[in-house]
């Protein structure tokens, strides 16, 4: 990971065009900074980091990392350390909807290739390529720890689960389309409770069943 | 103290102290990687593990603190096994390039590969490759044999202090590298390469030079700064491939400064390998005895107080103390060891000392430093400050040019004024150096090579007395020189006799034809154009600045290549060994001395290395306590007088080339390239 701009796919300039935080990030992450006692500052690195990376379109460019560094006064090396090790944080621009697809062994089971190949088709992009329109960054990811709702996807901050070829092409359409589909479950599913019929725990009266209104 | 048992050895260690420390008390070796007694702990590279009774499996124990009744074995099966399983995890992705790996034979991990390796591979997948990173002229990366032990970084951010190198990425895509790929800017760069357990990190310009079996290792000091830190010359033949830290706890702890270690190169370059006699005003070779003629013919019927010798800064205690006694036979008080003019007073001990030693300074919890950038004067006592600022919070003053020593400063002002105010009391920061329990004033020779050099001693010292830095077990009182001649020729009394006159003062002589005869021992950083039309002998082992103007060279031994006694700036008397023989004809420098001497009729009655030594013992006994610092009494020194107005100038502008070996060195030069010249010209001095 040599973090030069040809190495993350980032154009020199979208690397360093300037970057600092908007008024309300500032003042969101100069809250967080307070959480911690004086002279540990340090420690909203990883906050901070996601600010920048939200406020950046889903990505931290070098300026961004470099903001972070100078606002936290911490040597720069520390702060790409950071970013660099959690997944989470994005180091190339990304798609308006950043898809990871779950590929850990329940979702893989349930199907998640069949998924990624539906991501990669409506997309028009390989994995971990962005579509030529801007709308989708498409990649496969480790367990997302919703392996009872498997096979799912995370689209940006929210979770898709139960999903089928079908259903995830629409819902991808949709996106496309500029519409907000409902997270979670989609296939009618609430949560993770049982799809059909409740078969156990079915004799137990007195005690309140999550989400059964 | 708590209580633990070692493999049935019962041993009590202080607190505080790792299960790995209390392994070693009881001597019981543990095999590690990233564990370093003299940085932070990491425990990352596992290969510690030691069984705990009662824990479920081995623990790491080099991030274990001893407690009260543990019972530890270090013999087991299963701690083997432990190693064993770690040892294969680390080989998994280490390249078997032993051959032609520069760390090879000198390495942790093959060294520990043959206790816990195994002799096959259970893997058949493809190692990962990391590409090369750039640091800079000396570090040459090989990263792909990166264990990823982390010690590198954390010598960087810890004690060189420049927060430069990273491990990123995570897992299997760990690397080890600089932000955006710059060179490591620290003058203690070179340090991480001994650091480093594998070959990852190796040095550059000793690339496939030699192996460490064919080297002739010899024990010997450093002279390239004031530090004298504890060096290992390692020779093959005639030359000089490489020098490396010696452990001293009270000098350098283990590190080197990439001056030191690097400069060596220019051992090889420039030299001075015969006698050269100046002849119609060209220099032209010589045999010994023709330029001993010329000298002799030039000499002879003159007044001694027409001579005049100057002692430079890399000459060792035995040629200086020979320099001295040739003089005082000749009749001349025209001697001065104090080649930049500072102002020091040869007579009481205490003024031109770093009276609370290299490894006192770490205790002190305020400094103030008057004209001198300790992290280009003095490395490895800059690390000490900056220890004290890490530990105790140190609070640092700067008087003078503004510096970044890798701590905090605060900057009070920039020249005399300033200084006058803390002396006198009227400044906040007198008041930091009052309230501290060990408070500190390092004046450096930038301060005091001036005309008014003298008055500003005596305001330091007024500072000294003023705001209680100097008590019965504490001296506050510091003086940082450069060179490691100046203290050992300052004891010896290498200062202007009764009339006598001191470099400014010779310097003046030979400008007016007042002086004739000028004898460089080694000077090199005087103006040579106001030698005027003197008579110059120069003697020294580099072809610089003296070589040049000489009228007689007398070819003498570097540092590697005698025998000599240093003083360093705390008042340490060490003494340095041959490493290899002096080049051509050169010859050890008391020896010159002493055939001049007969040569001029003037005997200075000394056979043998024994009886220079005996003599120095003579004119100060404090050269009979080698490895010793001996306290010097407090008694009064200064000028009195005003002091002027101009602000006190940086002596060092070049941490890489301070010297003549270090002026020869490519090496150097390319330091200079890389790190001194951007700075240079953003400041706008080049045009």
């Amino acid at each position: 990971m040599t973090f030069e701009p040809e190495a993350v796919g980032a154009s020199e300039a979208e690397e360093t065009s300037a970057f600092g935080f908007s008024a309300e990030n500032k003042e969101r992450l100069d809250r967080i900074i307070g959480r911690y006692p004086a002279g540990r500052e340090n420690s909203a690195v990883i906050p901070a980091l996601d600010l920048a990376q939200r406020q950046n379109g889903g990505w931290l460019s070098k300026a961004a990392i470099e903001h972070v560094a100078t606002y936290l006064s911490m040597p720069k090396i520390r702060v790409l350390e950071v970013a660099t090790f959690y997944s989470m944080f994005n180091l190339k621009p990304v798609g308006r909807h950043f898809v990871q697809v779950c590929r850990t062994t329940p979702c893989w089971l349930r199907g998640s290739d069949e998924l990624a190949e539906t991501a990669k088709a409506v997309a028009g992009c390989g994995l971990g390529e962005s579509s030529d329109d801007g709308m989708f960054t498409v990649v496969e990811v480790e367990c997302l720890g919703a392996c009872c709702n498997a096979p799912m996807v995370q689209i940006n901050d929210d979770y898709y689960e139960d999903l089928t070829a079908e259903t995830f092409r629409a819902l991808l359409e949709a996106l496309k389309r500029g519409e907000t589909p409902k997270p979670g479950p989609q296939n009618g599913r609430k949560g993770s409770e049982p799809v059909g019929e409740w078969t156990s725990l079915t004799d137990l009266p007195d005690l309140p069943r999550a989400g059964a209104e | 103290m708590p209580k633990l048992t070692i493999d049935d050895i019962e041993i009590e260690v202080p607190v505080g102290i790792s299960v790995l420390q209390a392994c070693e008390i009881a001597g019981k070796e543990v095999p590690r990687f990233c564990y370093h007694e003299r940085l932070s702990i990491a425990g990352n590279c596992r290969m510690c593990l030691v069984e705990m009774e009662r824990a479920p499996k081995p623990i790491a124990s080099c991030a274990m603190p001893v407690g009260e009744g543990m019972v530890i074995r270090t013999d087991t099966d299963t701690v083997k096994k432990a190693r064993s399983g770690v040892m294969e995890f680390l080989l998994i992705n280490h390249p078997l390039d032993c051959p032609i790996c520069d760390q090879g034979g000198e390495c942790d991990l093959q060294d520990q590969a043959m206790a816990y390796g195994i002799d096959h591979s259970r893997y058949q997948e493809n190692k990962r490759a990391v590409e090369e990173k750039h640091m800079g002229p000396l570090i040459k990366t090989e990263m792909t044999r990166c264990i990823h032990c982390t010690r590198c970084v954390r010598f960087a951010t810890e004690v060189a202090g420049v927060p430069e190198l990273g491990l990123l990425g995570r897992g299997e895509n760990a690397e080890i590298t600089t932000y955006l790929e710059k060179s490591l800017d620290s003058e203690l760069s070179a340090n991480v390469i001994d650091l480093c357990p594998v070959g990852a990190l190796t040095s550059k310009p000793y690339a496939f030079v030699a192996r460490p079996w064919e080297l002739k290792k010899t024990e010997s000091v450093d002279v390239l700064d004031a530090v004298g830190s504890a060096i290992r010359v390692d020779a093959r033949g005639a030359e000089v491939l490489r020098v490396l830290p010696r452990l001293s706890d009270d000098v350098n702890e283990e590190w080197l400064s990439d001056k030191s270690r690097y400069a060596c190169d220019g051992l090889r370059r420039q030299r001075l390998d015969r006698p050269y006699v100046r002849q119609e005003g060209v220099l032209r070779e010589a045999s010994w005895a023709e330029a001993l003629a010329a000298i002799g013919s030039r000499m002879r019927g003159l007044d001694g107080s027409r001579i005049a010798a100057i002692a430079g800064d890399l000459c060792d205690a035995e040629a200086m103390v020979c320099l001295k006694d040739l003089m005082a036979k000749l009749g001349s008080a025209n001697i001065d060891c104090r080649q930049e003019a500072a102002h020091l007073d040869a007579s009481v001990r205490g003024s031109y000392l770093l009276n609370s030693t290299i490894a006192g300074l770490e205790t002190a919890d305020a400094a103030l430093l008057v004209g001198t950038n300790p992290r280009w004067e003095a490395p490895l006592v800059n690390t000490r400050l900056r220890k004290g600022w890490l530990r105790q919070g140190l609070k640092a003053g700067v008087i003078g040019a503004p510096i970044d020593p890798t701590y905090p400063t605060e900057y009070l002002g920039a020249g005399p004024e300033t200084l006058l105010e803390v002396a006198q009391d009227n400044h906040p920061f007198a008041d930091t150096l009052k309230a501290a329990e060990r408070g500190a004033v390092i004046v450096g020779t930038g301060a005091l090579s001036r005309q008014d050099g003298g008055s500003v001693l005596a305001a330091v010292r007024q500072i000294a007395d003023k705001l209680g830095l100097v008590r019965d077990d504490w001296n506050g009182f510091n003086v940082l020189h450069q060179a490691a001649a100046r203290v050992g020729g300052l004891d010896l009394g290498l200062v202007p006799g009764p009339g006598g006159r001191d470099v400014a003062g010779i310097l003046q002589g030979a400008s007016d034809g007042s002086i004739d005869v000028v004898y460089l021992l080694g000077a090199d950083e005087i103006d040579m154009a106001k030698l005027g039309q003197a008579f110059v002998i120069y003697q020294g082992h580099h072809g610089d600045t003296g070589a040049h103007r000489a009228d007689v060279v007398l070819p003498g031994a570097a540092y590697t290549e005698k025998n000599g006694t240093y003083v360093n700036t705390e008042g340490r008397v060490q003494l340095g060994r041959m490493a290899t023989a002096p080049m051509g004809d050169a010859r050890e420098d008391w020896t010159i001395i002493r055939a001049l001497s007969d040569a001029l009729g003037v005997s200075i009655g000394v056979k043998s290395l024994g009886d220079v030594r005996q003599r120095l013992v003579e004119v100060n006994p404090l050269f009979d306590r080698v490895d010793e610092v001996v306290a010097a009494a407090w008694e009064p020194f200064g000028a009195s007088g005003p002091m002027g107005t101009t602000a006190f100038s940086l002596p060092v502008d070049n941490f890489y080339m301070t010297d003549p070996i270090s002026r020869a060195s490519e090496t150097m030069a390319r330091c200079t390239q890389d790190f001194v010249a951007p700075k240079q010209e953003r400041t706008g001095t080049h045009g």
